[in-house]
């Protein structure tokens, strides 16, 4: 296939190693698997393959999807479901997933709660790794159905004008995005609290714009891209209350009036009704929510088929 | 350390450094009599004396380490008195101040003893003890620092733990200031640094690190600094990482306040920047930071604000670090290549003359300690390091004596080696 000429990486491990001509490879692949999402549509392209399942932090929506992408390309899945500090007791990220690649996988698909344990566990193993998310470093399959979703609504994301609203600070799937839209030429402001949207995200993406007054922040854009709010033990001293985050940064109607006309509202999930999104937005004309959860399947088909194939050549 | 009864020694022909006399010949001669320097060698002894001819070479005291890890007792899999103060002779270092967060720690006489028993039997190089602060470097209950002076500690700290209350840490100097014993200080305000885990700044957002501010050091330096005022007592704050703490220090020296303090050799030559990778070897305490911190620590090593280069050795087996970064110990191995990194980035890259560079090492921190070394004066001891500043190196992984494998630098070009270490007269590291 065309687009596996400008892919020859065995892993996935973060936006930051992509070039835009290797995004638009995974984007090519994943319009050719969309069809097959249909039911009773499934490829047997991976058939006689395993893929693993490793998701030492809690997930259900991105380990589901990654399991049905699995599935949808013939592939045999296995999930493993616990926490990095329920591994048995002592061993290894090297030798729970050596142990693993030895029983024959062909590639392993992580979540873990430690920045840079991707990029890790590629370096250590042969077979593919695919980051699920690790800590609060990158989630690049999100950032790639996000900005698929995009691409398919306004046919090109170079130009577009793109807001990211929330925990910026703690957020793995802000960081894939500020660094995939980048590369794909859209403008992107971060917005939110100053304790979870800092000054010196400058310094580390020269490129964005900050802002923390909403209506600055969503005045012109054609996306705004929502993120879970979560007041628990890392953000307890980041704002007061998850109703005082709602009343200063909670999308409603009203509030989604100051987008283009023709904008979109996006959110990774698991959504927060009355949170950050009230539900008439949520469910209203302008989300894609449910758009991204299909999307996703689409390119997580397209990564793990391009991964696995570059070490199959 | 025995006594010498090895024949004179002279060394011809090297450059001869001490920054304790202000002596630096271009080719000097260096007298050894009985393990110690002599002016001239008397016709007698000049006879059977051994010479070394040292010509391009640099001839310096000993290095003095304000800060370093030995791995006894108790984390012998990281490093054991044999193997560290080896690493130390390789590294053109004589006299070592082992930190006191052993297993168990040193927050009593019987492990001083322990360590001092161990030492006399297995230390290629002279090893100073020193004890912790509090009981089990806990920062609660004062340590016993009276018996621990009459063991021998030579200063007392509880590293990177920190003291973290004020009341006791101020109690704690005055108590300590009775046995003129200085109180060594890791700064860092730990309600700032949970889980944080390297410098907070444009990398760590990038890499998605949990952050560690500058200003987590400078409280501490500053508080201290205050409490110097208060209790007149002498305090030095250990591996300073801010520009800004250096700034702290520098006023606190012009308001004429006790306080003395010191670099890391790493901290001098390495940024930030250097954790794109997540290199775990690289993960330290405090954290490397940003250029601009490095310059200003350079800066303040010339002008005196910083009194002294430490190694700030801190061992970790391979498979400590061979693991997700968040996971990985802090600490990197680094005695044998801190002066290599010092030089290349206070000496190469035109900050200050070789000579400067040798007293932050040498008399330096002796002063800091009030220790009789340092110095390559008739009658002292006759500790001293012969150094190729010119030679090109690349320390290869499993080339090195420590036991522990994490030096950041093996792999990377350095500039400038120690080719030999003499301790009393003796040679304990060269061909």
């Amino acid at each position: 296939m065309a687009s596996r000429d400008t892919w020859t990486k065995k892993d996935l491990t973060g936006i930051e190693e992509l070039s835009p001509a290797e995004i638009g490879a995974i984007f090519r692949q994943a319009d050719k698997f969309l069809p097959a999402l249909a039911p009773g549509k499934g490829l047997d392209l991976m058939k006689g393959r395993t893929v693993v399942n490793l998701f030492l932090e809690p997930s259900t929506r991105t380990r589901t999807a990654f399991e049905i992408s699995a599935k949808k390309l013939g592939a045999e899945v296995v999930s493993i479901n616990t926490t990095a500090s329920s591994l048995v007791k002592g061993e290894t990220l090297r030798d729970t997933a050596m142990n693993i690649c030895a029983m024959g996988v062909d590639a392993i698909v992580m979540r873990h709660s430690s920045a840079g344990s991707a990029r890790y566990l590629g370096g250590v193993l042969d077979i593919s790794v695919v980051n699920a998310g690790d800590g609060a470093h990158e989630h690049p399959t999100q950032a790639l159905l996000d900005a698929y979703t995009l691409r398919r609504k306004f046919g090109d994301v170079k130009g577009l004008k793109v807001t990211i609203l929330g925990d910026i600070l703690f957020s793995r799937v802000a960081r894939s995005n500020i660094l995939c839209l980048s590369k794909l030429g859209a403008q992107v402001t971060l917005a939110g609290p100053a304790t979870l949207v800092p000054a010196s995200l400058k310094e580390a993406y020269p490129q964005v714009r900050l802002a923390h007054d909403l209506r600055t922040a969503l005045t012109g854009a054609d996306a705004v891209m929502l993120l879970r709010i979560q007041h628990e033990r890392q953000t307890t001293t980041h704002f007061p209350s998850l109703g005082e985050y709602t009343s200063q940064f909670g999308l409603n109607a009203e509030r989604a009036a100051w987008l283009k006309p023709d904008a979109i509202v996006m959110h990774p999930g698991p959504i927060n009704r009355g949170v950050e999104v009230e539900s008439e937005v949520a469910d209203g004309p302008r989300s894609v929510i449910l758009e991204q959860v299909t999307n996703g399947v689409a390119v997580r088909m397209a990564v793990l088929h391009l991964c696995t194939g570059a070490l199959r050549r | 350390m025995k006594a010498s009864n090895s024949k004179p020694l002279r060394i011809l022909g090297a450059r001869v450094i001490d920054p304790a006399s202000g002596r630096d010949e271009r080719k000097g001669e260096l007298c050894i009599v009985d393990g110690r320097f002599a002016e001239r060698l008397s016709p007698a002894q000049a006879r059977e004396a051994v010479t070394v001819k040292a010509d391009g070479l640099v001839v310096a005291p000993g290095f003095v380490d304000l800060c370093c890890r030995l791995g006894e007792p108790g984390r012998s899999a990281r490093e054991t008195v044999r193997t560290g103060t080896l690493a130390a002779a390789a590294g053109g270092f004589t006299t070592m101040v082992a930190m006191p967060d052993s297993l168990p720690a040193a927050d009593n006489v019987g492990t001083v003893q322990l360590l001092r028993e161990i030492c006399a039997r297995e230390a290629a190089v002279r090893v100073l003890p020193a004890g912790t602060l509090t009981k089990g470097h806990e920062g609660e209950a004062l340590a016993p620092l009276g018996s621990l002076r009459k063991a021998g500690v030579a200063a007392v700290t509880d590293t990177v733990s920190g003291v973290q209350n004020n009341e006791i840490m101020r109690r704690a100097l005055e108590y300590a200031a009775m046995f003129g014993l200085v109180v060594l200080d890791h700064c860092q305000d730990s309600s700032m640094t949970e889980g944080a885990q390297m410098h907070e700044g444009a990398w760590s957002l990038r890499l998605g690190l949990r952050g560690w501010p500058r200003a987590a050091e400078e409280i501490v330096v500053s508080s201290d600094c205050a409490l110097a005022a208060l209790t007149r007592a002498r305090i030095h704050l250990q591996h300073l990482s801010s520009g800004g703490s250096a700034e702290i220090v520098r006023q606190a020296k012009a308001r004429g306040l006790p306080v003395t303090a010191e670099v890391s050799a790493l901290h001098l030559l390495l940024t930030d920047a250097s954790l794109a990778g997540y290199d775990t070897r690289l993960k330290l305490n405090p954290p490397l930071r940003e250029e601009r911190d490095r310059l200003a620590l350079i800066a303040a090593l010339v002008d005196g604000t910083l009194d002294a280069v430490s190694s700030d050795h801190s061992p970790c087996t391979a498979t400590e670090k061979d693991c997700e970064f968040d996971q990985a110990p802090f600490g990197a191995a680094s005695l044998e290549t801190a002066f290599a990194a010092a030089h290349e980035a206070v000496v190469v890259d035109g900050h200050a003359p070789l000579p400067v560079l040798i007293k932050r090492l040498t008399c330096g921190p002796a002063r800091v300690l009030g220790l009789e070394a340092g110095t390559l004066a008739a009658g002292a001891a006759a500790d001293f390091t012969l150094l190729d500043p010119a030679a090109k190196w690349k320390p290869a992984a499993g080339g090195l004596l420590s036991k522990s494998g994490n030096d950041p630098l093996v792999g990377r070009t350095l500039h400038g080696r120690v080719r030999a270490t003499y301790v009393d007269g003796r040679k304990v590291f060269g061909d």
